[in-house]
């Protein structure tokens, strides 16, 4: 039997009419299933390969998932915990991620860049049973768990072992390990829960069902046509959204993932002879990103004939850096995704082949997925007319249940219009053009997006109020003049004067990751405040020049 | 055209207040000061700086945090490429 939101991809407005309407869809029920599918139909073809030379086929992804998964449960892992991995990106991390699902666990990727203050807070957040953990991440993470370390059982992956390590590392145990069989989850147990920050100053989880992330992955096979013979990049952090994609599509069509390391993402020289060499047929990155590539990369220098698909999202591309990049990699299709971590893609542009040269404006954002529903409302929850401005909700099958053991901040991020729907607000304000695209227009809150990063500048100013100079703070975030956010944190200390900036970067890096570290401070003696005596967030944007 | 050692460092620590460190004190930045762990160059600030070494001083410079880990290295990485 279809389930409603089934019979909802059918029907969405704006969905093209589908010659084949009446043929079986195969939707996928859970992420791990996935990979059990594509090991049966191509069980030595490729499934993820490293920069290293570190490969692995689809039996064996497959049999070391299954070995984590009988370790962990073990251990004491139970249907409905979460199980956090702590590692730099590699094929241990997408055996993690499968072994974790199969033994009835949500994953919960840390970010092996960011401080491990902010990682243990995480993990006790959502008070994780295990975490698997590269030894050079141990001991500082250990320390800050503190006591709590106690309930967590801990899989060292020591740098000394041969990769891929997590079967290596379970060696000793294994004997004694029972096999289990997998767990068939309901579509609304979780899949993983991603971090993002928050405006209270601690990172919030999105948390995400199979049921979410399985309705994201089945819209992409239906509209980007993956095959087996596809390469699909890894360039997103595995705790970014983006991740999702290229983990779960390529596996599910049998593809093979390209994982790309930390060091080398971030090198536009390096990725450009990467994606040429690599044969990499689809990227999925930010416009940062692409910019970037288009800049630096020396894209001329290599052959990129089998790169058949560019996608994007997470921030606005500059329609300047979007001209260059296609200027430089003419032959592939581009796309702009659009949605929040809390709905993961749902709303998506195909870019025109022909980039006018008069065009000045980012392009839309686009349509609804397949899967969604769009509404644009006015701050009393109102439809407004077409053509005017509004925040975007959407009610779909891929919408987040909510944020882990925040109901006051969950119930606030639901819309429930008069017929009984709920719809999540994305907090963005977009209007929709005549023909149905919606043009993205700003945010209603102090949210922002870095490098396809999103940032609360609230979280920044906690960080900042516990440094002892600090009397009061304001944060702002105002674009360059060549289009590049700038955090400019303004700072009025508490013994007149000023407070030496590195020691103040140093400090923000102990705790933030690093695109939320600010990049200008100033140090008026007091802020500017409005007539309600607020910070007046208008006036310092005005003198962040 | 061989540059001297206090030159390129006077330069590069110029480069670094001016595109990094807005508003510091120059005396802050001394020639042992991480880059990297205290936030002052992220990925986008490696890139910038390694494409401004790589047209002033017409030298290849890897983007890795050792290289660029203070401005000792970095003199030292421009003077073995120079």
């Amino acid at each position: 039997m279809l389930k409603a939101w089934q019979t909802l991809m059918r029907l969405s407005k704006w969905s093209k009419p589908d010659p084949d309407a009446t043929a079986e869809v195969d939707i996928s029920t859970a992420l791990h299933h996935l990979l059990d599918k594509s090991a049966e139909r191509a069980a030595e073809h490729v499934a993820v390969e490293d920069t290293t030379g570190v490969t692995v086929s689809y039996r064996e992804l497959c049999r070391q998932s299954d070995t984590l998964r009988d370790a962990l449960r073990y251990l004491g892992v139970d249907c409905g915990d979460r199980v956090a991995f702590y590692l730099p990106k590699s094929v241990d991390s997408i055996i993690s991620i499968f072994g974790i699902m199969k033994a009835g666990a949500a994953y919960v990727p840390l970010d092996p860049g960011a401080p491990a203050a902010r990682n243990a807070y995480i993990a006790s957040n959502c008070s994780v049973s295990a975490v698997i953990i590269d030894d050079r991440f141990v001991s500082e993470f250990c320390d800050k768990l503190g006591d709590l370390v106690q309930d967590i059982a801990l899989i060292v992956l020591d740098e000394t072992l041969p990769a891929p390590r997590v079967e290596a590392a379970l060696i000793g145990m294994l004997a004694n390990v029972p096999i289990t069989a997998t767990h068939d989850p309901e579509p609304e147990e979780l899949a993983y829960i991603l971090y993002t920050s928050g405006s209270t100053g601690k990172p919030k989880g999105v948390m995400i069902s199979h049921e979410n992330a399985c309705s994201f992955v089945d819209w992409c096979s239906e509209t980007f046509d993956p095959h087996e013979t596809d390469r699909f990049s890894s360039h997103a952090p595995l705790h970014f959204d983006l991740s999702v994609h290229d983990v779960f599509v390529s596996i599910k069509h049998g593809a093979t993932l390209v994982l790309i390391a930390e060091d080398t993402g971030k090198n536009p020289e390096k990725l450009a002879r990467l994606i040429a060499e690599r044969k990499i047929t689809v990227w999925y990155s930010t416009p940062s990103i692409l910019g970037l590539l288009a800049q630096f990369g020396k894209l001329d220098q290599h052959d990129y004939s089998s790169l058949r698909l560019i996608l994007f999202a997470g921030e606005v591309f500059p329609i300047k850096h979007l001209r260059e990049t296609k200027r430089m990699l003419a032959a592939p299709r581009y796309f702009n995704l659009y949605g929040p971590t809390e709905t993961n893609v749902c709303t998506y542009f195909e870019i025109p082949a022909e980039v006018s040269a008069k065009r000045l404006d980012p392009y839309p954002i686009g349509r609804p997925c397949s899967h969604y529903e769009a509404l644009v409302i006015d701050t009393d929850g109102s439809p407004v007319a077409a053509g005017e401005e509004g925040e975007l909700v959407m009610h779909g099958p891929g919408v987040t249940p909510g944020y882990w053991k925040l109901a006051d901040r969950t119930a606030v991020a639901f819309h429930h219009d008069p017929s009984g729907k709920v719809w999540y607000k994305t907090g963005d304000v977009v209007l929709e053009e005549q023909d149905g695209n919606y043009i993205y227009v700003g945010r209603r809150d102090r949210m922002v997006k870095k490098r396809g990063f999103r940032i609360e500048l609230g979280e920044i100013e906690t960080c900042l109020y516990q440094h002892p100079d600090v009397e009061e703070i304001g944060v702002v975030a105002v674009a360059d003049e060549q289009g590049d956010l700038q955090i400019w944190a303004h700072i009025s200390p508490k013994v007149g004067g000023r407070i030496s900036i590195i020691p103040l970067k140093s400090f923000c890096a102990k705790r933030l990751p690093a695109y939320m570290i600010p990049d200008r401070f100033t140090f008026p003696e007091k802020l500017p405040r409005t007539s309600t005596d607020k910070v007046d967030y208008q006036k310092l944007m005005e003198i962040s020049v | 055209m061989a540059i001297s050692n206090d030159s390129v460092k006077q330069e590069v620590k110029a480069f670094i207040l001016k595109e990094f460190l807005v508003g510091a004190d120059p005396e802050e930045l001394t020639n042992d000061t991480p880059l990297i762990e205290t936030g002052i160059l992220d990925s986008l600030g490696m890139i910038k700086l390694v494409t401004f070494l790589e047209e002033r001083y017409k030298v290849t410079v890897e983007v890795d945090a050792e290289s660029l880990a203070n401005v000792d290295a970095i003199v030292e990485m421009v003077e073995a490429g120079s």
